[in-house]
């Protein structure tokens, strides 16, 4: 029996738009783009020329700090543009599919045959070791530093997500080939957290971890949280963090020696006309699967992941490198609500008590609805927070970069993510993950 | 709605940048964002926003102040007609009420709301929502005969120097309401104590005119009892401006000498229930306010040498600022101490210091301002301990660890 821990604090955000569990097939587009903004903390230098051919699994760019770091290809094709922007900073890689994908052959390995050292060649060398996170700093973890254990979190209990139990669908070995990869990359323990729903035997039978479940509103999903209640890091301590749909990813690499990108992605929101679940590699243009499929006439928001951390994207805008669901809700800039001070409007949702609550799901906006304030009201942040750190003065502390401040208040436990739910309730409409993931940069830029 | 809205999306370029009244862009704004929700959508982070705002909050906490107001302002016109010794009607007498505070009302607004203005157009921000609640809660805690010119200075006063060179909202450490009434209690004394302000005697814009009656004394109860010579609790009774017999239900439902907001204790509670249900007010505060002055009124009695030291605890809970202070003062996020455990101690330390101050300061009755406004300064070292508590637990597994 797996140890249980409720999650008091946190919030479920009522959203319209839940994706109904029937997979609608598998989704390609004739270009893939991979962005390396994706893949935080890493400075890309690339390795292919604009026309060189790649085969799925070779690489597209590595990083400048760690050259053994190699970024996939996702499908097989020919490299067609690479687009910069501002300070020659690369946008995206693109790749021109080819109609059936050549997969690079790395070789079945068996898992148990293979030392730490071999398995972290193998995840480097195929490029997906960007699927290993890291904190303190919340970026790609850096290969060269020794974990001292290895967290994955088993469910997501953001607003819209997809069922983990759904995704996971036919990949028991795949992720039990790649729990016992992970357990030899560590001296520590695998600790995967789960949910009382999971019923996934993958997950909830999986052998070389240490199972704990997880029982509250989001953000109890979030593998920060899990770590502040399991083990939480202290200073100079580094940890890993995956999620477990990447953990299935990094196992077929061992089971069928090929690096197979695809991820089954829930599609979500308000304005979406039929929800469902969709196969498709990473870098996929998602145009097929809005066209025809969304509200017309108003403006739209396209997200790639959901609409907490989720990632702006155009509606020609690609799946990317980290996300399991991309979801559409109205942008709301045509939007004039008269009096939303006084309103009781039913449309309007509050995780407060300052308006009347409904039992119902809502049909939320891309709008700030209201104008940027200093902090005011107290004891906001902490309802949504369940985390032993003080939120509001750790925010405080990153915004005076107080460096000292932000140790002792445990600046290097937390991720932006951990935030989200604390700036959609937050009064004064600050942009908190914003702030979180500046002073982590910034304190990575002093100490290492 | 909809003509509303296009004739501010015409005039809309010239404040903006470039236009000729782009020096007036945050009162633009101010106006604009008070009829329409913003419809800036967000650029980075979450995607989806709570619908409570900074304005909700300011006006919950106004609609929680309006039955005090209007039962003080019936309040008003009763004590002042009972004065003339004049029989009226009840809306006569809230009437009377209305006009009386009116004035003070809209001079605290425009000299306040002036000034934020006039800071956030120089800062290029906007403007912030602060003072919709100082700007009502001042002529609430004023006494009715201050004079409107004292209440503009008093209030640039506290704006400026209490909240604006501190940063603005959400940056002072002082209540500002309570540093106007300071300012104007050690500038002023004699119009702000004493027998003669509490109850309006004159007319109001000509309406109820009228000589005071033989026998009147505007004392409020707490006045009477720290200025008695009785020797003990039991051989002192309050008494009204008439010298009529005060009961427990007269100081409960508000018919008692005072200032506007603090004389129903009924309203004040109803306010408290609006405040509590929607979450803005911290139910913490003002049950651990009500505890500390519980805790100090037990001890005082148990020690009694005079009358105001036997007084039993629910005349301190009904009489003056005490249950006002505790609902809308103390409850002040931004002044408060902010960690949830900090509130218990920095209410129940408010409760403890007004109770000292009233029983031990014949001199001033009123020991609920002063209170707040000196845990005010305590606030961030009672949240500095509680946060260093968090800071050595992590320190120490840290330290475990290694």
């Amino acid at each position: 029996m797996a140890n249980r821990i409720k999650i008091k604090k946190g919030l479920r955000i009522p959203l319209l738009g839940e994706a109904e569990e029937t997979l609608r097939g598998r989704v390609t587009s004739e270009y893939v783009r991979i962005c390396p903004e994706d893949f935080h903390g890493v400075i890309p230098k690339l390795a292919v020329k604009v026309d060189d051919a790649v085969k799925a699994g070779m690489p597209l760019f590595f990083d400048k700090n760690y050259p053994e770091m190699l970024f996939a290809s996702p499908v097989s094709g020919v490299v067609t543009n690479i687009e910069r922007g501002e300070k020659r900073r690369i946008l995206y890689v693109e790749v021109k599919a080819d109609s059936t994908i050549q997969y690079e052959d790395f070789g079945k390995k068996p898992v148990a045959s293979l030392s730490a050292e071999e398995i972290k060649k193998s995840i480097l060398n195929a490029g997906l070791w960007f699927l290993v996170k890291q904190r303190p700093y919340d970026v790609v973890a850096a290969p060269t530093k020794e974990p001292r254990d290895i967290f994955v979190t088993g469910f997501d209990t953001a607003p819209l997500a997809p069922a983990t139990d759904f995704i996971l669908n036919g990949s028991e070995a795949d992720l039990q080939a790649g729990f016992d990869a992970l357990a030899k990359l560590t001296t520590g323990k695998v600790y995967l957290s789960i949910s009382p729903k999971i019923i996934h035997k993958g997950l909830r039978d999986a052998k070389n971890v240490v199972i704990t479940e997880f029982d509250g509103p989001h953000p109890a999903g979030n593998v920060g949280v899990q770590i502040n209640h399991i083990k939480p890091v202290n200073r100079g301590e580094t940890i890993w963090t995956l999620n477990a749909s990447d953990v299935a990813i990094i196992g077929r690499l061992f089971n069928q020696g090929i690096v197979d990108l695809t991820r089954t992605v829930a599609l979500t929101g308000s304005e979406v006309k039929q929800t469902g679940y969709y196969q498709m590699v990473i870098g996929t243009q998602l145009n097929s699967i809005f066209k025809g499929n969304v509200t017309e006439g108003i403006s739209l928001r396209y997200i790639s992941g959901n609409p907490l951390t989720g990632r702006k994207i155009d509606a020609d805008g690609v799946l990317r490198a980290y996300d399991n669901q991309v979801t559409v809700i109205p942008e709301g800039d045509d939007v004039h609500e008269a009096f939303g001070w006084a309103s009781l409007s039913p449309k309007r949702y509050s995780a407060g008590c300052t308006y009347p609550t409904y039992n119902k799901k809502y049909r939320l906006d891309a709008r700030l609805l209201g104008g940027p304030r200093a902090i005011i009201v107290s004891n906001e942040y902490d309802k949504v927070f369940p985390m032993d750190i003080f939120p509001e003065q750790l925010i405080k502390s990153i915004i005076a970069f107080n460096i000292d401040k932000m140790e002792q208040l445990g600046i290097y436990e937390v991720a932006p993510e951990d935030f989200a739910l604390c700036e959609f309730v937050d009064t004064s409409k600050l942009e908190l993950q914003r702030i979180v993931r500046t002073g982590l940069d910034l304190l990575r830029k002093e100490m290492e | 709605m909809k003509a509303l809205r296009k004739y501010l999306d015409k005039i809309k370029p010239n404040f903006e940048e470039g236009g000729k009244l782009h020096w007036l862009y945050s009162t633009y704004d101010a106006f604009e964002t008070f009829l329409f929700v913003p419809n800036t959508t967000s650029k980075s982070g979450v995607h989806i926003h709570d619908a409570r705002d900074s304005k909700r909050t300011m006006i919950v906490v106004i609609l929680a102040l309006v039955p005090a107001l209007l039962v003080g302002m019936y309040n008003v016109g009763l004590q002042h007609y009972l004065a003339i010794g004049q029989d009226v009607a009840f809306l006569t007498k809230f009437f009377y009420g209305l006009l009386a505070v009116l004035p003070q009302i809209v001079v605290s607004y425009v000299v306040g709301l002036g000034i934020e203005f006039a800071i956030a157009q120089v800062k290029k921000e906007e403007v912030a929502e602060g003072f919709l609640v100082s700007g009502i809660l001042i002529p609430m805690i004023v006494p009715v005969d201050t004079p409107l010119w004292m209440i503009a200075v008093a209030t640039a006063f506290a704006v400026i120097f209490a909240k604006e060179v501190f940063g603005g909202t959400g940056y002072n450490i002082f209540n500002v309401a309570l540093i106007t009434r300071a300012f104007l209690f050690f500038s002023y004394p004699s119009k702000m104590s004493g027998e003669q302000v509490w109850v309006r005697t004159a007319d109001t814009f000509g309406m109820g005119k009228g000589a005071v009656i033989d026998g009147y004394s505007g004392a409020t109860p707490l006045g009477q009892i720290a200025t008695t010579e009785a020797g003990g609790f039991s051989d002192f009774a309050f008494h009204g401006i008439t010298g009529q017999p005060l009961s427990l239900s007269d100081m409960f439902f508000g018919f008692i000498p005072g200032s506007i907001g603090e004389v129903s204790t009924l309203a004040i509670l109803l306010g408290a229930v609006i405040l509590i249900a929607t979450g803005v007010g911290s139910w913490k505060t003002m049950l651990s306010v009500f505890i500390g002055g519980l805790v100090a009124v037990l001890l005082v009695n148990s020690f009694a040498q005079n009358a105001i030291m036997e007084m039993p605890v629910y005349y301190h809970f009904l009489l003056g600022g005490f249950a006002f202070g505790a609902v809308f003062m103390a409850t002040d996020p931004v002044t408060s101490a902010r960690t949830e455990k900090g509130k218990w101690i920095y209410g129940f330390l408010i409760g403890l210091v007004a109770v000292a101050i009233r029983v031990f300061n014949p001199g001033y009755p009123e020991g609920m301002m002063l209170a707040i406004l000196f845990m005010n300064a305590f606030a961030p070292l009672i949240d500095f301990y509680v946060i260093d508590a968090n800071i050595k637990h992590r320190a120490k597994r840290a330290a475990v660890t290694k």
